[in-house]
């Protein structure tokens, strides 16, 4: 009989899967631990309207307070440790906390250049806290230079150009966006930066930043010298699994799971960023970053843990989505890419900002692409269907 | 007041129209031939809700998939947490009215990030 649930991670992910376990009727406890000490926020904003100005901390609120969701938050304090044989979870500030099941909803981190953490102007952003430092050091900048083109480092980019800063965007691949858009569509998602005034430099990798104390410049592998008030680093993330080490979980690149967000324990399941699950898109386990995910799959982790190990699984099966809004232009992508597929353009034109393509393989749409084309985006995605039959694929 | 926003005829079932009144009005033509009129924007972030995907008596935002009822504008799914706005919508000799509601609408934070423009180019 499960009584206590604890939630491991208390942002997009962990909100859905609490409220997931009282839509599930479950009614005993429900523990969620979070390592910040803020309320559960939504972090998309942050590199958008948030670090614009635009919207405030207030607005960022994930949990709505007329709901009921009745969990006890342990917030400020990390979970250092699992102890799934004696059922407990250890916390950073020494608290033991015994539990019946466990939701692993930990997320990701962002990754850092080596050697950096000490110099000021030198910025990820992931959190509230970051981009509240972020906000603070564009207000009195001119320069940005940001590292990686990926959409965290083109929204950025985005946003300072909207605040006035001049911004170059440095990227390692000759194409930005080439793994999940492909060389034709990242290209054309690229060309946004001089859309607007903003300098991106490709196929170049950074040698060093510049500056003791404080950033001065970004020097490239070419000798390139970038003077910048303030550097963005937006180079990808990494999952929050390592307290897990000695947990025995089936850690590979993320807590491994079924198509259904089973993990290799009992009464342990695992979603949302930290997870690498089973796709049936993908016909692999994947880690999957983006924000529809961490706000559907808990639910399907849910059914799982409090359905136990007798029953047969469901396997979350939605079509992978994220957006993207840069230079006043919306991004929508649906489905899985792979190297292969021919893209087709199916309305608008690339060059006018504006248009829907369709990546097929075989002959089958697999994956579909929008620019400012919200309406018939959604109309293709709806579309879009997993590979029959659905297999769970237990690790 | 009822304003008039477009004939009937512009709408076929199972479509919407974006009243581009500030703010701007979306108007649905359900399958079974109800019309229904709520504010355009979610109420969740920045997004037309007549971009969105109809079914029934319901709408789902293109963006992050919130449901709204349109009969009362109610969430039936986040990450949405305020109703929509709802306006009373009637045809008279083949025109689409709208009476707008004098209620606040429940608008997204921030200025809008898109322009209409650029949404509906």
């Amino acid at each position: 009989m499960i009584r206590r649930i604890a939630v491991v991670g208390a942002s997009l992910a962990g909100v859905a899967a609490a409220r997931a376990l009282r839509q599930q009727s479950y009614d005993g406890s429900i523990i969620a631990i979070g390592a910040e000490r803020h309320a559960p926020y939504d972090r998309p904003p942050l590199s958008k309207a948030f670090l614009t100005g635009a919207c405030t901390e207030a607005d960022l609120a994930l949990a709505d307070p007329d709901e009921a969701l009745d969990v006890e938050w342990r917030l400020g304090t990390a979970a250092v440790r699992l102890d799934a044989r004696n059922r407990s979870i250890t916390l950073a500030d020494g608290a033991e906390i015994p539990v019946d099941a466990v939701i692993l909803a930990t997320g990701a981190r962002a990754r850092r250049l080596p050697g950096t953490e000490t110099v000021s102007g030198v910025h990820t952003l992931r959190t509230l806290d970051d981009a509240v430092a972020l906000r603070r050091d564009l207000a009195a900048a001119e320069r940005l230079v940001v590292i990686g083109a990926g959409f965290l480092g083109a929204e950025v980019a985005s946003s300072a150009r909207s605040l006035g800063l001049d911004v170059t965007v440095v990227e390692a691949l000759p194409t930005p966006l080439a793994a999940p858009l492909g060389v034709e569509m990242g290209s054309v998602c690229a060309g946004l930066h001089a859309d607007h005034g903003v300098r991106l430099l490709t196929g170049t990798g950074v040698a060093r930043l510049v500056g003791s104390e404080r950033v001065e410049a970004v020097e490239l592998a070419d000798g390139t010298r970038l003077p910048a008030d303030v550097v963005v680093v937006g180079i990808g993330a990494q999952p929050n699994v390592e307290w897990l080490a000695d947990s025995g979980l089936e850690i590979h690149g993320g807590v491994v799971t079924d198509a259904a967000c089973a993990t290799n324990l009992p009464a342990v399941v695992a979603t949302g960023d930290c997870a690498a699950s089973f796709s049936p898109y993908a016909g692999g386990i994947v880690r999957t970053e983006h924000w529809t995910h961490a706000h559907e799959q808990p639910a399907t982790a849910v059914t799982t843990l409090l359905a136990g190990a007798a029953h047969p699984r469901r396997a979350h099966i939605a079509a992978p989505y994220f957006w993207s809004d840069q230079y006043g232009v919306r991004v929508q992508f649906a489905g899985h890419r792979a190297d292969g597929d021919t893209v087709r353009l199916v309305e608008g034109d690339p060059a006018q900002r504006s248009f829907l393509a369709v990546y097929e393989r075989d002959g089958r749409p697999v994956a579909v692409l929008g620019m400012n084309q919200a309406k018939l985006f959604t109309r293709w995605r709806r579309q879009l269907r997993a590979p029959d039959p659905v297999p769970v694929h237990t690790p | 007041m009822m304003q008039p926003v477009c004939p009937l005829s512009a709408i076929p079932r199972g479509e919407s129209f974006r009243w581009a009144t500030d703010p701007p009005v979306a108007i649905f033509h359900t399958e079974d031939g109800q019309l229904f009129a709520v504010d355009d924007t979610c109420t969740h972030q920045d997004a037309s809700l007549a971009d969105g995907w109809l079914e029934g008596c319901e709408v789902e935002c293109p963006l992050h998939a919130s449901r709204f009822d349109l009969r009362t504008g109610q969430v039936d799914a986040p990450p949405a947490k305020k109703p929509v706005r709802t306006h009373r919508v009637e045809v008279t000799d083949g025109m689409v009215r709208v009476a707008l509601s004098d209620e606040a609408p429940n608008l997204p934070p921030g200025p809008a990030t898109l322009s209409h423009e650029a949404r509906r180019a």
